[in-house]
């Protein structure tokens, strides 16, 4: 026996409001993402990821109390992604109760901000969100590129160099989602899992895809990733997240139930 | 009857806000978090919390002199200390991390690298930082190990271990390619390397038992 898989139910926050909804039937209000996120601690979530997709100053203001207040509540933990540019953004972040700080599109025009954050507040608490996208290269053989901005935009970067590249600048973890699967409910991207997580010595998360129990297990056995991330699947009740671990645990994956 | 005092000392390393409402979550005392030394001298239980590097924890350890408040703690026996991650690490001889750091050599041993590549018993790799949930195995009966039954999953996230020379101190090991001491005790001294304050029910178990603990190890 060792170390358990993680399994991390995501809530997408807009301005203090759970998107994308959820339903669970014995919830007050689908919204709040207080309520979302004591209801997973209570299932038995190994960690909650909160991906903050406000645009306003004024909804991010919103966001740190929100992290404020699931921090109050919430004794497992908890990751905080979107829009993080900068130190500051991060330690604001970090003080309003967040375990570990996710950082996307800043990552790629300021690589040094992943050093000088890893430095300033430990690599334990950084992680490095990629979005990638299948890209073959002319004959045919896999590639993964990064895309930006939802997956509309190419970047050039070959996302297995760069999450090589991130954990040497001293990220502590691999936020990994496929752009290609993300929403479709057709399971992860293994291909790009297992390539990341055989690159790299730091642990990967999976995400993006999700439509089935048994994709959580092909991300673990297949994809080699150290965690899965879902949303969808968690929130409309269709699965509770100590069915999932039941379910890996019956196909031989270590699961903290 | 006042209410007892638990002093969080902060040296400005970070968050320390799991900790504390951990501690407010599970009542019974006020929490304080603090490099105030006349707080922490006349708090009635101490935490000894820790983030980030040992290089930079050291200098501030030393720098607000937490290592002078933290040794008048533990000689007095009835004020109980908890010591979590890094609190734990800075209790040692000797670090690896930052190419090297004397620690405040309060329990003797060491903190080494996991190493990498790290390979599990059956060859499988292992990812370093130890990041997640691993089975926690009890080694001595302890106070604080109340309610909490045998080989309960904790919260760990470190990529440097801790090996205590004097092997009769340790009282929880886990495993992860190697063996490392989860948890160290002795007299009113209780140290974790993994994180109550984010091991959910098991976790504040063990904060409820600290909050209780007279400080004896019987």
């Amino acid at each position: 026996m060792g170390l358990a898989k993680r399994i991390i139910p995501c809530l997408d926050v807009e301005a203090g409001r759970v998107v994308k909804g959820v339903n669970f039937v014995d919830i007050r209000d689908a919204g709040d993402p207080v309520e979302i996120a004591k209801r997973y601690n209570e299932q038995g979530a190994d960690e909650i990821t909160f991906l903050d997709i406000t645009a306003s100053h004024e909804g991010r203001d919103t966001t740190v109390h929100t992290v404020e207040q699931i921090a109050r509540e919430v004794f497992i933990p908890l990751t905080v992604g979107g829009g993080i540019r900068k130190l500051e953004d991060i330690r604001q972040m970090l003080n309003a109760g967040a375990d570990k700080v996710s950082i996307n599109t800043a990552a790629i025009h300021n690589p040094e901000l992943v050093q000088q954050a890893a430095e300033r507040f430990g690599s334990q608490c950084i992680v490095v969100a990629i979005d990638a996208k299948r890209v073959d290269d002319v004959d045919g053989a896999p590639r993964w590129e990064i895309f930006t901005h939802g997956g509309r935009k190419p970047t050039g970067i070959d996302a297995v160099a760069w999450a090589k590249k991130m954990a040497a600048l001293g990220a502590g973890e691999i936020l990994l989602t496929s752009m290609d699967r993300d929403g479709t409910r057709n399971g992860f991207e293994l291909g790009v899992t297992r390539a990341i997580t055989d690159a790299v010595s730091i642990p990967v998360i999976a995400s993006g895809g999700v439509g089935s129990l048994d994709h959580l297990v092909e991300g673990v056995t297949k994809g080699g990733a150290d965690a899965v991330l879902a949303a969808s699947i968690f929130h409309f009740g269709e699965y509770s997240v100590p069915e999932a671990k039941r379910y890996m645990a019956e196909r031989g994956i270590e699961v903290r139930l | 009857m006042t209410t007892d005092v638990i002093a969080v000392i902060d040296y400005g390393m970070g968050n320390l806000h799991s900790v504390e409402s951990a501690l407010q979550h599970v009542g019974g005392a006020h929490v304080v978090v603090t490099h105030d030394h006349n707080v922490i001298r006349d708090a009635d239980r101490v935490v000894f919390p820790g983030v980030g590097a040992m290089r930079d924890c050291m200098s501030e350890i030393k720098r607000l002199h937490c290592d002078e408040m933290l040794i008048a703690a533990l000689q007095e026996q009835h004020r109980p200390v908890l010591a979590i991650c890094v609190g734990l690490q800075a209790l040692m001889s000797h670090s690896e991390e930052n190419g090297g750091v004397d620690c405040l050599d309060i329990v003797p041993g060491r903190v080494q690298f996991f190493g990498d590549p790290l390979l599990a018993a059956d060859g499988e790799r292992l990812k370093v930082p130890h990041m997640g949930w691993n089975q926690v195995h009890q080694t001595s009966e302890h106070p604080l190990w109340f309610g909490i039954e045998q080989d309960t999953r904790f919260y760990f996230v470190h990529s440097y271990y801790v090996h205590a020379q004097q092997r009769e101190l340790v009282a929880a090991t886990a495993d992860y390619g190697v063996s490392i001491d989860a948890a160290l005790a002795r007299d009113n001294l209780f140290a974790v390397q993994f994180h109550p304050e984010k091991s959910h029910t098991a976790g504040l178990q063990l904060l409820k038992n600290f909050v209780s603990w007279t400080g004896k190890e019987g």
